[in-house]
């Protein structure tokens, strides 16, 4: 499935990544990895630990709506994989990301903004094997 | 005010999702295609939000202390362990097979979009067995 270019929009809604991971360290010093937010609301350590955690997501819930209302251009959203092989994938995903202790917004946007070479060893190693998983699914075992 | 501002970052960073094509897995996994239908948008992603949190974060950290709590709570594991390898490359496999990352999607919930309470369902499954069999 061809998708559009979009390097201007994507450039905004990823400055806009950025702008929250600000606001998020400088009103609560806490970093914006979406993995460590949602697995600190499963397991919450005090109420009010889980209060901002929930806050959080609860606001990323409403974007679309909030797009929608205010009539700000969204891109479609397409899902070129079938039902199986999603739950094949979180599942994955969810045991690599607690492992790994962080995903694209903790290690990919949040750890390489602190230069830390933990995340950036987390960043290249996620990034070559989505690649090479998606090589091998499209072009070997698709192809 | 934390709550507040939690809210308010969640809204930004949500419409920064929906708005740049991460929510949308076709548009992730064509990132990555580069020898078939490949789109280089979020190449922008990584390279957008990285800039602007460097720059922003250089600014926040000027400070002694955040606006409304009363430390920043940075990571303190340095090292590069196996864990860390093995988890990272894990999370890849995973990523390359649904083309949702747990960021990319949560702002998907509020479209009610079916695929993605599938994800949703088992990546929060995935993540408390993985934390029960390390409490362990």
């Amino acid at each position: 499935m061809a998708t559009t270019f979009t390097p201007y929009a994507s450039l905004i809604g990823v400055v806009l990544i950025g702008f929250s991971a600000i606001i998020l360290m400088l009103f609560l010093g806490r970093i914006a990895g979406v993995t460590g937010i949602l697995a600190g609301m499963l397991l919450p350590g005090s109420p009010a630990d889980w209060l901002w955690r929930a806050a959080f997501i609860a606001g990323m819930i409403a974007a679309p709506t909030i797009a929608t209302m205010a009539n700000i251009p969204t891109q479609p959203i397409q899902v070129p994989v079938e039902a199986p092989a999603i739950a094949v994938g979180c599942a994955i995903v969810g045991v690599g990301v607690t492992l790994g202790a962080g995903c694209t917004s903790g290690h990919g946007v949040c750890g390489l903004a602190r230069l830390s070479a933990r995340s950036l060893t987390a960043t290249l190693i996620f990034m070559a094997t989505t690649a090479i998983t998606v090589y091998v699914i499209r072009h070997i075992v698709g192809g | 005010m934390q709550i507040i501002a939690a809210i308010l970052a969640g809204i930004i960073f949500g419409l920064g999702i929906m708005i740049s094509g991460m929510a949308s897995p076709a548009k992730v996994l064509n990132f990555f295609d580069i020898a078939g239908t490949w789109d280089p948008s979020l190449a922008f992603v990584m390279g957008g939000a990285l800039i602007t949190t460097l720059i922003g974060y250089r600014l926040v950290f000027l400070r002694s202390q955040p606006l409304s709590a009363d430390k920043f709570y940075l990571p303190t594991h340095s090292a590069i362990d196996t864990k860390l390898i093995v988890g990272a490359s894990i999370f890849g496999i995973g990523w390359g097979i649904a083309g949702f990352c747990p960021g990319g999607a949560i702002p998907v919930i509020g479209t009610g979009m079916f695929e993605v309470l599938i994800f949703m369902a088992g990546l929060i499954a995935a993540i408390l067995a993985t934390r029960l069999l390390q409490a362990r």
